[in-house]
């Protein structure tokens, strides 16, 4: 807290901060805003005498219910709810255990392995779907969620192993010493100690995890086509601008719904995901 | 309750050849205490003896077995870490019944075991206490609730006092005894603190640069140290040295240098007649000199200019100039002294050591 003069608070500490938090709030409420608005405020122009771009007086569901209605947006729901949850599984288990090895065990080439992870999560993806495509392509997966379950992990896998990597290495060692000269082999030493300590770890990188390919755009439209097997990121997009129409209000209340899953997993989580961050573990 | 062999025992790591050739009998329900310096290898060997640390070559033994590829489990020990190691999501009572649990003990056994090492221990009121709710007294006393618990054939410590403060540290010293006598299971502890090694060892065992440099009795080094090292480190305030050239004057073995000149008696003398013309240490602990009136000289006392004065209540250690070199002296609390003033040493010719000048190995 900063200390001194009444003035200097608001100077120094609340001014700023409620400038930043406007800023950072004013799209939801732009979103929130736009998609309760009916179509003839929308298509207003700005010159006309009337024109109330931050407010409207006449708020309609009409744009939430022909969303749910008229496209298939609870259908991209699923999908994506699919998708972000198996690749989500998938790159999490895989990531508790390499993290865990990379950190713990001694092997040959293990720091050249830890690197070599590192600078594939660094290849851009638009670069990597490419030759993603042709593998696609060979296996016949295009146009199916398997095609995204399976290249999310590209980018997860190693973003999940180096935020556990991190977390594993903070507990302390002799905890699993103790546990094994306790009776407890390597795996029952993993699985007893250090994953219930590591779970605010694990959590955070499976909330990461889940927000990246919640939010996955690239992939997604490249691999799918049809309209029913599209993610709620490509199908809002691509379904609801027809060539150069853009259908503000669907449009926005799609944005808006599809915000609500991830924010709700944040605020649920908030307390494990800043713990592991600031990777705290205490004997 | 067994015993514990180390039959040449080494470790090199890529660079470092950390362990050398150590041999060591820790017999049954004895205590034995290893200490040294930091990096001396003191850790690795008990860590070899656990089963954390590979071993490059020679044999550990448990009882009658050869433990070398065993895994830490199935060695029957126990062990406490320096920072407790417990396990921070479980409560006191399931750190304590975790090694039960995981050797499939009955319900009600570990619930029997874990009560009386509690009760042993004074920690009944904390079982259902998280380690953090803990002070560093009570995190100890779980970490060794949970080594007894197990009845293991070895109890291993590494430094267990060293984080806790001045103390609480002599406390629990005592208390360590205190344990080890009542249950008598054969322990083996790491040290850097040697007051530690000679108050709870049956046993001491001292290591430098990966060499046992004496075993024996605390009394035994006290008195009988094996080199200078042993000598220098064993012992608190620290033995003094002074170098000094051996001749001999009319008949009679003498110890020379700038600031002594000690004519030594004809025992002591004859162990030193092989070293006439050489340089050798000579080593006095501060409790072995006195302040004597002075002019007289008998040929054991030396003339020395006051320069510290450290009054610790029991004793007063002065820090005195002899010649171009220091010593230190412990003297009695009542002795009215000042700084810079002349006093005379005399000292004991029954507690003289000597050290080789170059293999620094007791003559």
């Amino acid at each position: 807290m900063i200390e001194g003069a009444k003035w200097r608070r608001w100077v120094y500490f609340y001014v700023p901060l409620s400038v930043f938090v406007l800023w950072l709030l004013f799209p939801f409420y732009w979103m929130l805003i736009t998609s309760v608005r009916p179509d003839r405020e929308l298509y207003r122009p700005w010159t006309a005498p009337n024109y109330a771009p931050f407010w409207t007086s006449h708020p309609t569901l009409e744009h939430v219910t022909s969303l749910l209605t008229e496209t298939l947006f609870i259908r991209w729901m699923a999908n994506t709810l699919f998708i972000a949850c198996v690749s989500t599984l998938i790159s999490l288990f895989c990531g508790v255990l390499a993290g865990y090895a990379l950190s713990r065990l001694k092997f040959r080439f293990a720091g050249t392995l830890g690197t070599g992870i590192f600078i594939t999560y660094l290849v851009p993806q638009t670069l990597l779907f490419i030759p993603l495509a042709n593998i696609i392509r060979n296996f016949e997966l295009g146009d199916t969620p398997w095609a995204l379950i399976l290249t999310y992990p590209t980018f997860l896998i190693p973003f999940c192993t180096w935020l556990l990597m991190g977390y594993f290495k903070a507990i302390p060692r002799e905890l699993e010493e103790c546990a094994r000269i306790d009776g407890a082999t390597r795996w029952k030493a993993m699985l007893y100690i250090i994953m219930p300590i590591a779970v605010p770890g694990i959590l955070s990188a499976g909330i990461f995890a889940f927000t990246l390919s919640w939010n996955e755009y690239i992939y997604a439209l490249v691999f799918l086509s049809s309209a029913e097997q599209k993610t709620v990121s490509v199908g809002v997009n691509s379904e609801l601008v027809r060539g150069d129409v853009f259908f503000w209000g669907q449009l926005m209340a799609g944005a808006l719904l599809g915000s609500v899953p991830v924010a709700f997993i944040y605020s649920f989580f908030v307390e494990y995901y800043v713990a592991g961050l600031t990777g705290s573990v205490k004997g | 309750m067994a015993r514990v062999l180390i039959r040449n025992l080494n470790k090199k790591y890529d660079e470092v050849h950390a362990v050398k050739g150590v041999n060591l009998e820790i017999r049954d329900r004895e205590f034995v205490v290893l200490v040294g310096p930091s990096g001396c290898g003191k850790t690795t060997t008990l860590r070899m003896v656990a089963g954390l640390e590979s071993i490059t070559s020679g044999d550990v033994l448990i009882g009658d077995t050869v433990v070398n590829d065993l895994p830490p489990m199935d060695r029957d020990i126990a062990m406490v870490f320096q920072n407790y190691a417990l396990y921070p999501h479980m409560s006191v009572y399931d750190n304590m019944a975790f090694g039960l649990k995981m050797r499939k003990f009955a319900r009600p056994e570990i619930e029997r075991r874990v009560r009386e090492a509690a009760d042993i221990l004074g920690i009944e009121d904390y079982l259902k206490r998280k380690p953090r709710q803990l002070s560093g007294g009570q995190r100890q006393r779980v970490a060794l609730g949970r080594a007894i618990v197990r009845h293991p054939q070895v109890f291993l410590f590494d430094e267990p006092l060293s984080n806790l403060d001045a103390k609480l540290r002599v406390q629990m010293r005592v208390e360590l005894k205190k344990l080890h006598d009542r249950l008598g299971t054969t322990a083996v502890y790491v040290t850097h603190d040697q007051v530690e090694a000679m108050t709870l060892g049956d046993r001491v065992v001292v290591m430098k640069d990966g060499l046992v440099q004496q075993v024996g009795e605390p009394l035994e080094l006290y008195n009988r140290p094996a080199n200078r090292f042993v000598a220098g480190f064993i012992g608190s305030p620290a033995m003094n040295f002074a170098k000094v050239s051996v001749a001999e004057e009319n008949g009679a073995i003498c110890a020379v240098n700038e600031g002594m000149r000690l004519t030594l008696p004809p025992l002591l003398g004859a162990r030193l007649r092989a070293h006439v013309g050489q340089e050798v240490t000579l080593g006095i602990r501060p409790e072995d000199l006195s302040v004597v009136p002075g002019g007289e000289s008998d040929g054991l006392s030396f003339p020395a200019v006051v320069e510290v004065i450290e009054r610790l209540g029991s004793q007063i250690l002065l820090d005195v100039k002899v010649g171009s070199g220091a010593m230190v002296v412990a003297v009695e609390p009542t002795m009215q002294t000042k700084v810079r003033e002349q006093l005379r040493l005399a000292l004991d010719a029954q507690r003289l050591h000597f050290f080789d000048g170059r293999s620094e190995t007791a003559i």
